[in-house]
């Protein structure tokens, strides 16, 4: 499938994950890939403390005023990746503001009475949030939106909460916009849901966990599974290990490590292709702790190719 | 080198805290495991443990009552687990703080509380630092370990006490509980406009939830009080140690300077650094690998090729985790290699333990 296809078959790509699996690069990933194929793109992360920045080779963490995070406009024709921030508190402040309270808004946020209106009603930062990216996307802010998902857990209430405010909501705006929100993700023309995992025990279960939580609660779309951190194949490798049998010390160990962390991750990549009927998007193991810009490219090229390998 | 770490198995509490996805709370369960083969009565409050290792460790279900393990241990060691029951452990709580029965049932039907006790940002954190305190006051055990919910804001456990307080002593609804004129008098306009809008927006039934949740908490802000504080000491005491725990990716290391730095502030110090999932170092003789590589028979360099790659990743995560590892000092660093496998069994903590604490085997092939 053409990597433009993949971006455009909805605005809003929301990239989901347990901690750790690499989410985040992959969120940075995804954009960049729709921007090498001339869409412009926008990450925006619900954090406020997500790495985005440092994957892009910046110093600073997103904020709520959009930033342009590579610029395309090149030879190559390239459109620019821009980022920014939406945290509830943010979120919060801006729908009472557009909503008369403006002079007060404020000041209350400091006294505390808005956590308590949260806490009565659970669900709401999260309407908020996925209100307001709703509203980016009718706004058509830019080609692709690619949301990066709270960790843990807490990406399936994310996502499951406007559904659950609408059966329990009683009256007014919040439900109006519960609605907007739930009317957004089960659209699969407006939004696709791409989950992260790695090719081990406990991920695997995870995802496949969230999958179906995601499906059945939210009628939600999902895309390709990403499986994140694979060993990249070096070719020829075990034959040249059984071939060289004077070969020892730590050349032999290396070797047989890798082959059996290789063998590990296969059987999990089966595993989850048997218990989730879903495409995959394998993506390698860089061999280093930290993605910046260099290795980011690098992780483009691999999604391009696994999406260019997807059938149309 | 990493038997440094021995000093905490002799605590009462470890308290280990990272970011998610780094192993913590394979780590906790380990590190009582090993406090049992000691000799020691350890119990592990696990948060959320993947469900093998929870049914290795008796844990089917959320049980706030610890049971026990069985295992290696060295008598009188023993080994308990529980997952933490945030709600119960909260319901507790309000049983034992109310003045009546009557006010406890009111509270524990309230709408609002259903949500605190579900919900809050932070409840989660305090209640398995409740329930830590709860199982040291009941002295059934020599060493209990606590893994942290798996949250960005996993340091909330320090503030969580003092941010409920804060939350029922909440000025604006404590104002609504007032006789109606001196209400008038001294709500200000804004909070009245504030409290219209939200009736507007939410409903009215959450504004009279609110209220009748804080008219049902009267009389028990004090005895939270004095608990939130009597918890803060606990986290304070000599015998109660910190764990950082991280993976060496670069994120994972950020939170965890995070933490380290956010603990200092709230005059906890660090007194240990785990770092999981190292890649393993297979030897010293990388150098003349990869001198070999360059006279290597046809096809052999592939060999050379994968021992580079090994001999890159583990350095640059050594580096990686170098800065954290000087910023807590003299803590000392334990490192724990990719395990084969996902730990699920009490053979497994065992082997993470012997990481820990030395006496594991070298960097082995796994499966």
């Amino acid at each position: 499938m053409e990597v433009s296809r993949f971006c455009s078959t909805a605005r809003l790509l929301i990239v989901a994950g347990k901690g750790g699996v690499g989410k985040t690069t992959v969120t940075a990933a995804l954009a960049r890939a729709a921007a090498r194929a001339g869409l412009s793109s926008l990450i925006v992360e619900v954090e406020g403390k997500s790495g985005i920045g440092a994957v892009f080779g910046r110093r600073e963490v997103l904020s709520y005023e959009e930033v342009l995070l590579h610029p395309g406009g090149g030879p190559d024709g390239d459109a620019d990746v821009r980022g920014r921030t939406l945290t509830p508190d943010d979120a919060l402040l801006e729908y009472l503001e557009d909503h008369g309270m403006r002079r007060v808004s404020k000041r209350l946020a400091g006294s505390g009475a808005l956590d308590v209106v949260s806490t009565a009603v659970p669900g709401i930062k999260d309407i908020l949030v996925l209100g307001k990216v709703k509203q980016l996307e009718r706004a058509a802010a830019a080609d692709v939106i690619v949301l990066d998902a709270p960790a843990a857990g807490h990406a399936v209430t994310f996502l499951t909460s406007a559904r659950g405010l609408l059966d329990a909501a009683r009256v007014g705006p919040i439900r109006a916009q519960a609605a907007d929100v739930v009317a957004l993700l089960s659209d699969p023309a407006r939004c696709q849901v791409l989950l992260v995992t790695l090719p081990e025990e406990t991920p695997v279960n995870e995802v496949v966990e969230t999958a179906f939580a995601l499906e059945d609660r939210v009628g939600i779309k999902l895309g390709p599974v990403v499986v994140n951190g694979l060993y990249p194949p070096l070719p020829g490798l075990a034959e040249a290990l059984s071939g060289a049998a004077s070969v020892n010390g730590p050349v032999r160990a290396a070797a047989e490590f890798r082959l059996a962390r290789e063998r590990l991750q296969q059987e999990q990549v089966a595993r989850l292709a048997d218990v989730l009927p879903l495409p995959q998007l394998h993506l390698p193991f860089l061999f280093t702790p930290e993605v910046g810009p260099l290795e980011l490219e690098r992780m483009v090229d691999a999604l391009v190719a696994q999406i260019e390998a997807l059938p149309s | 080198m990493s038997s440094a770490l021995e000093a905490l198995l002799s605590q009462s509490v470890v308290v280990c805290c990272g970011s998610g996805g780094v192993g913590k709370t394979t780590t906790a369960a380990a590190l009582a495991v090993e406090g049992a083969r000691r000799g020691r009565r350890a119990c592990v409050v696990t948060i959320d443990p993947a469900k093998r290792l929870a049914d290795a460790l008796g844990l089917a279900s959320l049980t706030n009552v610890a049971s026990e393990v069985k295992g290696p241990w060295e008598p009188p060691g023993s080994l308990s687990a529980l997952m933490l029951d945030t709600k119960s452990t909260f319901d507790a709580l309000i049983a034992t703080y109310a003045t009546s029965p009557s006010q406890a049932r009111t509270i524990l039907e309230n709408p609002l509380y259903r949500n605190i006790a579900g919900a809050l940002s932070g409840t989660q954190e305090y209640m398995a630092m409740e329930k830590l305190y709860e199982l040291v006051a009941a002295a059934s055990f020599d060493l209990i370990v606590v893994d942290t919910p798996p949250t960005r804001n996993a340091l909330d456990f320090v503030d969580a006490p003092r941010r409920l307080t804060r939350f029922l002593d909440n000025r604006v609804f404590r104002l609504l509980m007032m006789p109606t004129r001196a209400y008038l008098k001294a709500v200000g306009l804004a909070t009245q406009t504030f409290l219209r809008t939200v009736s507007r927006v939410v409903g009215s039934e959450v504004v009279a939830d609110a209220v009748a949740f804080f008219q049902a908490f009267d009389g028990m802000e004090q005895g939270f009080r004095d608990r939130a504080a009597a918890v803060q000491e606990l986290l304070r005491a000599p015998g109660t140690s910190f764990v950082l725990v991280t993976s060496p990716r670069r994120d994972a290391v950020e939170e965890a300077t995070f933490f380290a730095s956010r603990l200092r502030e709230s005059a906890i110090s660090v007194d240990g650094l785990i770092v999981n999932r190292l890649h393993p170092r297979f030897g010293a003789d990388g150098a003349k690998g990869a001198d070999r590589a360059d006279g290597a028979v046809d096809g052999e360099g592939v060999l050379f090729d994968n021992l580079r790659d090994f001999e890159a990743i583990a350095s640059r995560e050594e580096q990686h985790f170098a800065a954290l590892a000087s910023r807590v000092a003299p803590a000392p660093v334990a490192r724990v290699p990719f395990l084969a496998d996902d730990v699920h069994d009490v053979e497994g903590l065992v082997e993470v333990g012997a990481h820990l604490f030395g006496g594991a085997p070298g960097p082995s092939a796994p499966g």
